[in-house]
């Protein structure tokens, strides 16, 4: 699903921020991508969802070297993407219900189809009461939320979500987390990016960790425990 | 539960924008110029149509009195000089106009006393023709026959109309072109200062998998909008003025002035400016978008 291969990025001329970055991930896994503030998870991300180029090395996505991908390929790749922004990312001007309706407006999908499904999601949520509320109206946990339904619904096939439960306490988090699971379950490759010990403790996946530009993978502790090599919580 | 019908709405909060304001009303602005330049060519040409209908295929043969002149007397004069145009190839009738009809011919520039018996009044002979006149030859066997005679062969006052009306529609077209060219450069400058004022917004879209032309439709729509809402204030501007100069040149009594009305289909051609001006605006937002997009990565 996603290959990076000695990939490395830099902003302007400054050093760069990510290093010799090399991991696969296969088809419906799910990651949990952690480091320190400023350690690059938002950065690497960008370059998972086509907002960046990476300054050297390969990036390959759904089987297309991205190097080779032409202006005009990428928004066909990039409907295939949701994304939870770590700053939401929402439109101030539209509803909830319609930030939520993007990805399928640019699909073409109905309208009626739009309003049934978003109505549906949104109420998944918890925002039923709020469909057309303004983000700037909402609470921060509800502005995450929107932007949560947005990104999942038009069923993803790569989901990155930046810090997707900042912003809500953990009984909501992990409905939402219960959320990424499903589609994940469903054939979506996860990665999320988070500092919530809680959640990944909970959730048993496999984690990508930055630390000072260069990433490690950490496979899920349940495969840990089998081949007895790694102790449970070693590396928190 | 019922659902709420979907308002219509942009991605773009384009609806603010400060170009929005002033869009629609250069709108209105432009059509009203072209409507009545339009307006103004259709009227001049039909007028000029009508006087060449009425003027060509005519001749006038105007025999002066020569009070004093050692000539035969004005009778004698007006008999010769038909009977030289009626001896003329290409000639269908020649025939005295009465002192009545002159009088009334002349009533427009000398007032209604015209036909003072006292004034010595030439004689007009209205002439027919069918097929070509060799205007010079039968000028010289009138002039030598009837000595005081001129031929009016109408030529340098349709020349003149002619050029009028072209000179007419030469400025109407003018007039188009300039409206459209304005059109097209607010256009520009309002989907350019858009573009930039909501990149963020425009860069958000692409990310989720817009598509130039995804963006470029809200801009679309947006300004065909405004455009099409000028253009009917901006039609319905003119059509108030070329009503209101109709009914005062009814008005005016001089039969000289054209008919300041319009056909059906003219004022059907009028409804069609806004319509063309709104599909210049949505070519040029799309070609501006496009263009400007393209240069982003
Ligand atoms: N657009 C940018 N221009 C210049 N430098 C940037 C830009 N975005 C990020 N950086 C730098 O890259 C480094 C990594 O930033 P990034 O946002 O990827 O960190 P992060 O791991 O997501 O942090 P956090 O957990 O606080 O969100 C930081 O040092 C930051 O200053
Ligand atoms: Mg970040």
């Amino acid at each position: 699903m996603i290959r990076f291969e000695n990939v490395g990025l830099r902003y302007g001329s400054e050093a760069e921020v990510l290093r010799d970055v090399s991991f696969t991930l296969p088809p419906a896994s799910f990651h949990f991508l952690t480091g320190a503030s400023g350690a690059g998870k938002s950065s690497l991300l960008k370059l998972m969802y086509l907002a960046h180029r990476p300054s050297r090395g390969l990036i390959t996505l759904f089987g297309r070297d991205m190097a080779l991908v032409t202006r005009a390929e990428l928004p066909e790749l990039r409907r295939r993407i949701g994304v939870v922004f770590q700053d939401f990312a929402l439109l101030d001007h539209l509803s909830a219900l319609d930030n939520v309706a993007l990805p399928l407006r640019m699909a073409g999908t109905p309208e009626a189809d739009i309003v049934a499904h978003c109505t549906e999601i949104l109420r998944w949520v918890g925002l039923g009461n709020h469909l057309h509320a303004k983000p700037s109206t909402l609470s921060g946990g509800q502005q995450q939320r929107v932007a949560i339904a947005r990104s999942v619904i038009n069923r993803p096939r790569l989901l990155l979500a930046d810090e997707p439960t900042g912003n809500v306490d953990d009984g909501i988090g992990m409905r939402l987390l219960y959320l990424f699971e499903e589609l994940h379950k469903l054939g979506t490759t996860v990665v999320i990016a988070t500092h919530n010990e809680a959640l990944i403790r909970r959730f048993d996946h496999p984690r990508l960790h930055l630390d000072n530009g260069r990433l490690l993978v950490m496979p899920a502790r349940g495969a840990r425990a089998q081949d007895g090599r790694v102790r449970d919580g070693e590396w928190e | 539960m019922a659902l709420r019908p979907v308002r219509p709405r942009s991605d773009l909060p384009l609806a603010v924008d400060p170009s929005s304001r002033f869009l629609g009303w250069i709108t209105a602005l432009m059509v009203f110029l072209a409507a009545l330049a339009l307006a103004g060519a259709m009227v001049v040409s039909d007028m000029a149509r009508r006087w060449d209908n009425g003027l060509a295929g005519g001749l006038t043969v105007q025999v002066a009195p020569m009070p004093g002149a050692p000539v035969p007397p004005l009778d004698e004069r007006v008999e010769a000089a038909l009977t030289v145009l009626r001896a003329s190839p290409g000639i269908r009738s020649a025939t005295v106009l009465s002192g009545g009809e002159i009088a009334r011919l002349l009533e427009p520039w000398l007032g209604p006393g015209a036909a003072d018996p006292l004034l010595p009044m030439p004689r007009l002979i209205d002439v027919t023709t069918e097929g070509p006149v060799d205007v010079a030859a039968l000028t010289l066997r009138l002039t030598s026959a009837a000595p005081g005679a001129t031929l009016d062969d109408h030529a340098v006052w349709l020349a003149d109309l002619r050029s009028f009306a072209g000179a007419v529609r030469l400025a109407a077209l003018g007039v188009v072109l300039l409206v459209g060219a304005a059109a097209v450069t607010t256009v520009v400058f309002a989907v350019r200062t858009g573009l930039a004022i909501h990149r963020p917004v425009v860069e958000l879209l692409h990310l989720m998998g817009a598509t130039d032309r995804y963006v470029s439709r809200q801009f679309e729509r947006h300004v065909v909008g405004l455009s099409l809402r000028g253009g009917a204030v901006g039609l319905l501007l003119a059509g108030g003025t070329l009503f209101g100069l109709h009914r005062a040149s009814q008005g005016l009594r001089a039969s000289l002035l054209p008919s300041l009305s319009l056909e059906p289909w003219q004022w059907a051609a009028l409804l069609l400016v806004p319509g063309a001006v709104a599909l210049l605006a949505l070519v040029t937002t799309r070609w501006t978008v496009l263009r400007t997009l393209e240069s982003m990565p």
